[in-house]
This record gives structure tokens, C-alpha cells and sequence, in this order.
């Protein structure tokens, strides 16, 4: 076997912080063979994304790493930068998180493209910008000239990751350091993202690195596993190994936590409602349209909820799942009456819901309740958690002494498994999984009826995720409140939700219960959904049929978008008046929006 | 953006319009009027004198004959410096000014980011204490403390260092001479310059911190390719904003610096206009001044389009 391409040993990483130090990677050893892919396992913190920034010293200033790494046998660690800036971008690249922060905003994407190709090799500008169409082509992007000359907030998510990839592969390097490329996307988008990484290994030959705190990401790409906690790598083998004879406990425990598809022990935490359980929300024909501005004068209607309705019942939860832009967070704002609606009805426990009834409205929230994605940005940084918990309480409930707020936060913050002792501590102080905890008691406190819980566990690891969403389900069967789930993960609206919904572009394209949608889906739209979702055992992800999709989703704009799935009744023009597929009940309870298959057996 | 640039433009107008009469209306406000001071004259010649500059009719007969003149870009006779029209005036300080003002300007800003983007690259080290003490010094230490030090150590004594005569003349415009030109014109940068430098360093700091950063980096780019195509233009949005007024301010004069060193500017009309009652002037000043920081800012919106494509002017 021939040299590894990168031989780290020993390597330790250290911060300097104002009271002490940090240890961030503890003395942690392995190879990476030509053409190999390692994924790194490991919750957030856990030092995998210093380990790599470490291995091509692009520590922050505070950082100091010791041990060595060698590149070909050459030994980079602690080189000059000069002498390291000739092997970064060239021959070791790196793609990082978020795609949208990680691309300079001033800057075209062709030129931050040809960039590295004009510093490490010296190419004439025209010679580079061939160069940057064919790995734009690569990574299909499609209209890859237009693109060149694009600035990076004008594309997709998914676009501007691909870019992103196109930026670190254009000088051709043999080890690509991806660090959690896919985790701040949509999964249709990530499955398009891991098969440009998965060609990028076997065509041409790159070795990669994946960072990622997703079993199922690392299943389907990697062929050794390291994984890492605290600094520590607590186990690393070949990846049939780990994921079917994991030996350390904590393996097993990030395998456990990974919410699954396919298999159905266990998964559904709450039972259903009873069949004569009251409806204490009927939706009809709700709209959201918001003006966008097309020309000097004339504006457009977006469609961003489409006439959608459902009725839920008490101590029912609603699963609703699309990908971002498919108007499940308007739903939510529309429900709540945080936005005014276009059309439809709102009616919550037989009252119609206007947004301009003040009084009414303060006597909704008592009853609704959102637990919102980002619970760090949704907590206010100056306040307390004790605070934020109690203010619903305080301006809910004014007749509470102040004896009795105290101890009701002291109680909801025990039922979430936050120490009351924390009650004066600042959300800075917290991990996301805690601040997140917060906002359930916040949510929870006045006892309402109804929480929406838009993306709420989305931005956190996979391990606390399950955390969380054990949590909301234990608090749904103690208060038989209602939920409306709202996610772009069907893997874990399943654990969840009695009913699924799943949204296309503002409208209902699949309505069943959650044991249909996930045993029979029929619009594919939903299967595609399902086939996106990683799973966490390698032979299933390597038997997968990788979709090749390029299209991102189209612009809600376009009057065509919503007729995808329908060309057969498609008018080609982008103004005419469209037919709009209807919801055709397929068995009793499932609907299905029409789509090719149905119409023509039907 | 030319469009946006037009209707911005057609904006100032009322802009400008409610700042004339609200100045207008406030110097009348005042006690006293432009011609109290010749006490000497009989009250017939006095009638006389403030019947020939309409100073005899109501208020806002007054405040309508002086729209009308100015409607046709006629700022009037000054009252107190006979024989000189207001246009006349400014016509002669502003340019005076303005060069100043701008060569300041320039120095500030060229050394202001120089000082602010080494600072940041070298956050909590010795490079940028130093920066920021001599920053905060800029601040604190008003002009007419350094303009006499300055002068004295250039002017009266005429510093000789190394052979060379690096005396400097003590005041005077000289008709613009280099010579004349320098000691005021530090004067004027230096508390620029100090601003400047905080600000950059802040912003600095913050984008360097940015995800972008990190990534140009891992590209192996050479860092000065990674500071002045992906810091600075980011790192620099904040000054523009900054600049709009600034530049204003020092391109109408300033009083401090203009009486020291006796630099036939219109920053000292800007006092002398306003104790004088001298009507016309003031308003003359007032209208010249406005209308530079409505420019200038307008100048500086477009400049943020150009630097951040994110901004859009396109409705």
C-alpha cells in the first residue's frame, strides 16, 4: 500500500481563553489514504472541526497545536504561512458549514472561483474562467456562465454549497476537508450535495474528509469512521465496523440517536388521540400571499400558503413537512395570527380568528403557543432564563404574585430538565440543546392548548435532538395538548406526529396518517422526500439509487412551479392562469394532490 | 440607481426648502437685528437703511421676498460687509475651505485605515494599544490645543532636524501655498483620522472574524490578497456612512482652525454671520452647508451599493 496522504500523530490543540485553558483535540492519531474517504463523527464541540482547521494551521490566534502532520511524508505543522499557503487551496481544500457566510458577499462567484486558480497557479484570466466552467459543470450548476457572474446572495442554499465545493476543487486537490457541508440544508439539497462528493471520490480520485454529526450522512459516504468526543477519538474503523459492531458505548449511543424510517419499534412516543377527541383547530382554504415587486411598478401575488386546510384535534399532533421555501413557517405565523392572512378561515375552538381583534388576540396566545428554530437568536441575550420563562406568565396571567411566577418557572423548568438553581443564569451560558429546553418552558408554561414548534429542534445535534423531541412528546401525554411539528426531516416528524402534511410550494400535496404517508407515499414528490433522508447503515446508503437532481426548487413565482408534478395539464407560459391540482382522496383519510400517475390511472 | 439617484435628488428639495425656513424664522427670533450696532445714526437713516433691505416689512413679507430671490439663486446683499453680495462672500471662503477641508480629508482617511486595518491585524498586541492610545488622543485633544502647539514647535521656534529647515509659516493662506498649507491642514486631519482608526479597527475586527474570511484563507490565498479583496471592502461599509457628514462639516470650514491660523475660509462666517444678525449670510452659510451633507450623504447610499452588492437600489 502506498504512503498515506496525510499521517497525523499525537496532535493536541489548545486554547488560550481569559480564565484558563481549553483542550480541544487530545493527542489524536490517523491516516488518510489516497482516494480514502474518513468521515468524523461527534456532537458539536467535540474538537472534529479544530482537529481539521489545526491540520492546515488555520487556527484561531488563540489555538496552538503540537504533534505532527505530515502531508506525503512532508511534515506541515507549524510551517510558515507562506509555505502553507501553497499547499492550501491547491493541493488540501476545505468546504466549510454554511455556505451562505462562507462565500465573501462582495464578490462574484467566478471570480472567487478563479481566485485560487490565478494565485497558486498563474493562469491567464481566460484560461481560468474555462477552467471554472467545467467545475461548475461538475458540480452542475446549471447556466454556469450567468452564474460566474453572480454574487453569492442571488443563489440557493443548495447553490451556493455547490459553488462552494466548485471554489475548493477547481486547482484539483487530493485531500478535500469537508466540514459539515450539509447540515444547514434542506435533505433533497444534502442528497444532491454527498452525490457531488461521492463522484468528486470516485472519478477523480480525491480524498475527503467528512465532518459530520449525522450517522446517516457518514453511512452512505465514508470508508473508515473516526469518532470523536470531547477531544477524544473514542473509536475509528472501517465503516461496516462501526456502524454494525460499534464497541464503545457512546457509538452506539450517537447510532441509537439517529431517528429512522424504516423500522417501527418504538418510534411513535405518543399515543393518538381518541377517536371522539374534539377539533379544536379547522384551517380552510388559508392563504398567505405576499406582494414581491417585479418592475418599477408592478408586483406579483407570491403564493406562499395556497388555499391548505386541516383540522386538528385535542392532543393530536400534525406533522408538516417541505423544504425551506414550501410556506410551512408562514402556516405557522398565519395560524398564529403573527401575519395577516390573504383568505380562508382560522377557527379555534369554534371562534373565527381575525387579526384585528386585539382582545381576542390576547386570549389566543393564552392558548397557542411557538417554539421557534434558533433558540439562541429567540431568546433575548440580556434576560434571564428565569425571565424569559416567566415573562408569558407575568403578561398572561397579571393576577400571579410574584411568589407564584417564581415557583411555576421552578416547576416547568424541572419538568424540562433544566436545573431550577439555573433560574438567574444568562442563555449565553447555555449549549443549544439547553437554550432550546428554555424556550419549551417557555412555550409551556402558561399551559396552552396548541404549540407549534417551527423547526425546533433543526439546528441542533442529532443526539439532542432526540432529546428534545422525547421531551415535547413526554410533556404532549402529561398536558394532552395539541402540536403542529413543523420540519424538513421526515425521519423525526415520524417519531412524532399522528398526522403528516407535506408541502409543496405553499400547497398540500400529501395528507394521510403518519403510518401511511411513511409505508405508502404516493405523490413523488414524498418519495422524494423519503429517498433523501440519510440513514445510518451503509449498505442501504450504498445500495440507494442516488437521484441525480440538479433543479433546484422552482421559483415559487413561476405559475408553472406548482404543475412540476402535473406537466400533462401545463401551460407553457409563465403568466397564464394555471391549472391547480386538486387533493383527490386516495384511501380513507389519505390525500394526495394530482400528479401524472394518479390522473392517468384514474 | 441613476433613477433612485433622481428621486433622492427631487427629495432634498423639501428637504432644504424646511431648513431655510426654519432657519430663517429662528434668526428672527433672535433679539436685535443687523444694523443695532449703529447706534450713531438718526432714526431716520436707520428707518431708511432697514427700508432699503425690506428690513421694515412684516416678518413674513420678508421670509416671501427672500424665497422669491432665492427661488431665482440670489442669496442677497450681505448686511454687514457693504458691498459684498452673499454669493459673493462664499464664493470667495468656500473654495478656501474646501481644499483645506478636503486635503484633511484624505490624509484622514488614507492614514485613518492604514492605522485602524493594522491595528485590528494585530488585536491585543503591543502595534495595537499603540494605535488606539494615539487614537484615543486625537479624540480628546481638541484643535486649538494642537494648532498652538503645532505652531509653535514649526512656526516660532523652526524646528531644525538633521541639517533640514522644517520651519513652517505661523499663519495665512499665502494664496493656497504648500507651505501655508500643511500646519492646518494636520490640524484638521488629526482628530479625523482618530475617528477613522477606531472605526476601522472595529469593523476590522468583526469581519476577520467572518466565515468568508476563513474560507479565503483556506484557499492559500497570500494575506494581502485576503485583506484587501475580502476584508476591506466589507470592513470599510461603516466608514462610508461615516464620511457622508464628515466630509460635510470640514469641507464648510472650520471656525477653530480658519481663526488660527487666519485662513480666509467661511467657517468663521458660520459665528460672525450668526452674532451679527447678519440675515442673508447666515442663511447663505446655512443653505451651502445643507446642501453638502444632503450630497454628501447621498453620495455616500450610492457608494454602499457599490461596495456591498447586497445593497439595492433598483426600486
Amino acid at each position: 500500500m502506498s504512503e498515506p496522504i496525510l499521517q497525523v500523530r499525537d496532535l493536541d490543540v489548545r486554547f488560550r481563553i481569559h480564565d484558563g485553558n481549553i483542550h480541544a483535540v487530545k493527542h489524536v492519531s490517523f491516516d488518510i489514504d489516497e482516494g480514502e474517504c474518513l468521515g468524523v463523527v461527534g456532537e458539536s464541540g467535540s474538537g472534529k472541526s479544530q482537529l481539521f482547521l489545526a491540520t492546515i494551521g488555520l487556527l484561531a490566534q488563540n489555538g496552538t497545536a503540537s504533534g505532527s502532520v505530515r502531508y506525503r511524508g512532508d511534515e506541515i505543522l507549524g510551517l510558515p504561512e507562506w509555505r502553507l499557503n501553497r499547499l492550501c487551496g491547491s493541493r488540501i481544500a476545505m468546504v466549510f458549514q454554511d455556505p451562505l457566510t462562507s462565500l465573501t458577499p462582495h464578490m462574484t462567484l467566478g471570480t472567487q472561483i478563479m481566485e485560487g486558480l490565478r494565485s497558486h497557479h498563474h493562469l491567464p484570466r481566460d484560461v481560468a474562467e474555462q477552467r471554472a466552467l467545467e467545475i461548475l459543470e461538475i458540480v452542475r450548476i446549471p447556466e454556469a456562465k450567468r452564474r460566474m457572474r453572480q454574487y453569492p446572495h442571488e443563489l440557493s442554499g443548495g447553490m451556493r454549497q455547490r459553488a462552494m465545493i466548485a471554489m475548493a476543487t477547481v486547482c484539483g486537490p487530493d485531500l478535500l476537508i469537508a466540514d459539515e457541508p450539509t447540515t444547514a440544508l434542506d435533505v433533497t439539497v444534502q442528497a444532491q450535495i454527498l452525490e457531488i462528493m461521492r463522484e468528486l471520490k470516485t472519478e477523480l480520485k480525491t480524498s475527503v474528509v467528512m465532518i459530520s454529526h449525522d450517522m446517516g450522512v457518514i453511512a452512505g459516504i465514508a470508508d473508515r469512521v473516526l469518532v470523536m468526543r470531547e477531544g477524544d477519538v473514542v473509536e475509528s474503523g472501517p465503516v461496516d465496523d462501526i456502524f454494525y459492531r460499534p464497541r464503545h458505548p457512546y457509538t452506539k449511543e450517537l447510532l441509537d440517536a439517529m431517528p429512522r424510517l424504516e423500522n417501527n419499534e418504538g418510534v411513535q412516543t405518543c399515543a393518538a388521540p381518541a377517536a371522539d377527541a374534539p377539533n379544536i383547530l379547522e384551517v380552510s382554504d388559508l392563504a398567505v400571499h405576499f406582494p414581491v415587486h417585479i418592475g418599477p411598478t408592478a408586483t406579483k401575488a407570491l403564493r406562499a400558503v395556497d388555499s391548505v386546510s386541516f383540522t386538528l384535534r385535542q392532543g393530536e399532533t400534525l406533522g408538516v413537512v417541505g423544504e425551506s421555501g414550501s410556506g410551512k413557517s408562514t402556516l405557522a405565523r398565519a395560524i398564529l395570527q403573527l401575519l395577516p392572512k390573504t383568505g380562508g378561515t382560522v377557527v379555534w375552538m369554534g371562534n373565527h380568528l381575525d387579526a384585528h381583534k386585539r382582545d381576542d388576540l390576547r386570549r389566543l396566545r393564552r392558548d397557542l403557543q411557538i417554539v421557534f428554530q434558533d433558540p439562541l437568536a429567540s431568546l433575548d441575550p440580556r434576560r434571564t432564563i428565569g425571565q424569559s420563562i416567566a415573562e408569558p406568565l407575568q403578561s398572561l396571567m397579571p393576577m400571579l404574585t410574584r411568589d407564584e411566577v417564581s415557583a411555576r418557572v421552578r416547576a416547568i423548568m424541572t419538568k424540562v430538565g433544566l436545573d431550577p438553581a439555573w433560574i438567574n443564569r444568562y442563555p449565553h451560558e447555555f449549549s443549544g440543546g439547553q437554550n432550546q429546553r428554555v424556550g419549551v418552558a417557555r412555550a409551556m408554561i402558561i399551559e396552552p392548548k396548541l404549540v407549534i414548534c417551527d423547526e425546533a429542534v433543526s439546528a441542533l445535534d442529532v443526539s439532542i435532538q432526540a432529546q428534545i423531541v422525547k421531551l415535547i412528546a413526554d410533556l404532549q401525554s402529561q398536558t394532552g395538548m395539541s402540536l403542529i411539528f413543523i420540519s424538513h426531516d421526515l425521519a423525526i416528524v415520524r417519531q412524532l406526529a399522528h398526522r403528516v402534511m407535506v408541502l409543496f410550494l405553499g400547497r398540500v400535496v400529501e395528507f394521510a396518517d403518519s403510518e401511511m404517508i411513511y409505508s405508502n407515499p404516493r405523490h413523488p414528490y414524498t418519495k422524494t422526500l423519503l429517498a433523501a433522508v440519510p440513514v445510518p447503515d451503509p449498505a442501504i446508503e450504498r445500495a440507494k439509487l442516488h437521484l441525480k437532481l440538479t433543479e433546484d426548487v422552482p421559483s415559487p413565482l413561476d405559475s408553472r412551479a406548482q404543475l412540476m408534478f402535473l406537466k400533462s395539464r401545463l401551460i407553457d407560459d409563465p403568466d397564464a392562469e394555471q391549472y391547480r391540482p386538486r387533493l383527490v382522496e386516495v384511501a380513507p383519510g389519505h390525500l394526495v394532490a394530482e400528479h401524472d400517475d394518479v390522473t392517468s390511472a384514474a | 440607481m441613476l433613477s433612485y439617484a433622481i428621486r433622492r435628488f427631487l427629495g432634498a428639495l423639501p428637504t432644504l426648502f424646511i431648513i431655510v425656513t426654519f432657519a430663517f424664522f429662528m434668526m428672527r427670533l433672535a433679539p436685535g437685528g443687523p444694523f443695532d450696532s449703529n447706534r450713531h445714526l438718526p432714526p431716520e437713516i436707520e428707518h431708511n437703511i432697514e427700508a432699503a433691505y425690506n428690513l421694515d416689512k412684516p416678518v413674513y413679507e420678508q421670509y416671501l421676498i427672500y424665497l422669491g430671490k432665492l427661488a431665482r439663486f440670489d442669496l442677497g446683499p450681505s448686511y454687514k460687509t457693504k458691498d459684498f453680495t452673499v454669493a459673493e462672500l462664499i464664493g470667495e471662503g468656500l473654495p478656501v475651505s474646501a481644499r483645506l477641508g478636503l486635503s484633511a480629508m484624505v490624509i484622514a482617511i488614507a492614514f485613518g485605515v492604514a492605522l485602524g486595518t493594522a491595528a485590528a491585524l494585530n488585536q491585543n498586541h503591543s502595534g495595537d494599544y499603540g494605535i488606539m492610545v494615539f487614537a484615543m488622543v486625537g479624540i480628546t485633544i481638541p484643535t486649538f490645543v494642537t494648532a498652538p502647539i503645532l505652531t509653535l514647535i514649526f512656526g516660532v521656534y523652526g524646528l531644525q532636524l538633521f541639517g533640514f529647515d522644517l520651519s513652517l509659516p505661523v499663519g495665512g493662506w499665502n494664496g493656497g501655498a504648500l507651505r501655508n498649507m500643511i500646519l492646518p491642514v494636520i490640524v484638521l486631519a488629526l482628530p479625523q483620522l482618530a475617528i477613522i482608526a477606531r472605526l476601522v479597527r472595529g469593523s476590522t475586527i468583526e469581519v476577520l472574524r467572518s466565515n468568508y474570511v476563513l474560507t479565503a484563507k483556506a484557499k492559500g490565498l497570500p494575506a494581502y490578497l485576503v485583506i484587501l479583496r475580502h476584508v476591506m471592502p466589507a470592513s470599510l461599509l461603516p466608514l462610508v456612512s461615516y464620511l457622508g457628514p464628515a466630509v460635510a462639516s470640514l469641507l464648510t470650514g472650520s471656525l477653530v482652525v480658519e481663526q488660527i491660523f487666519g485662513i480666509p475660509g467661511i467657517g468663521r462666517y458660520f459665528i460672525q454671520a450668526a452674532l451679527n444678525r447678519d440675515y442673508t449670510l447666515m442663511l447663505g452659510v446655512v443653505i451651502v452647508y445643507a446642501a453638502f451633507v444632503i450630497a454628501l450623504n447621498l453620495v455616500a447610499d450610492l457608494l454602499y451599493a457599490v461596495l456591498d452588492p447586497r445593497v439595492s437600489y433598483k426600486r
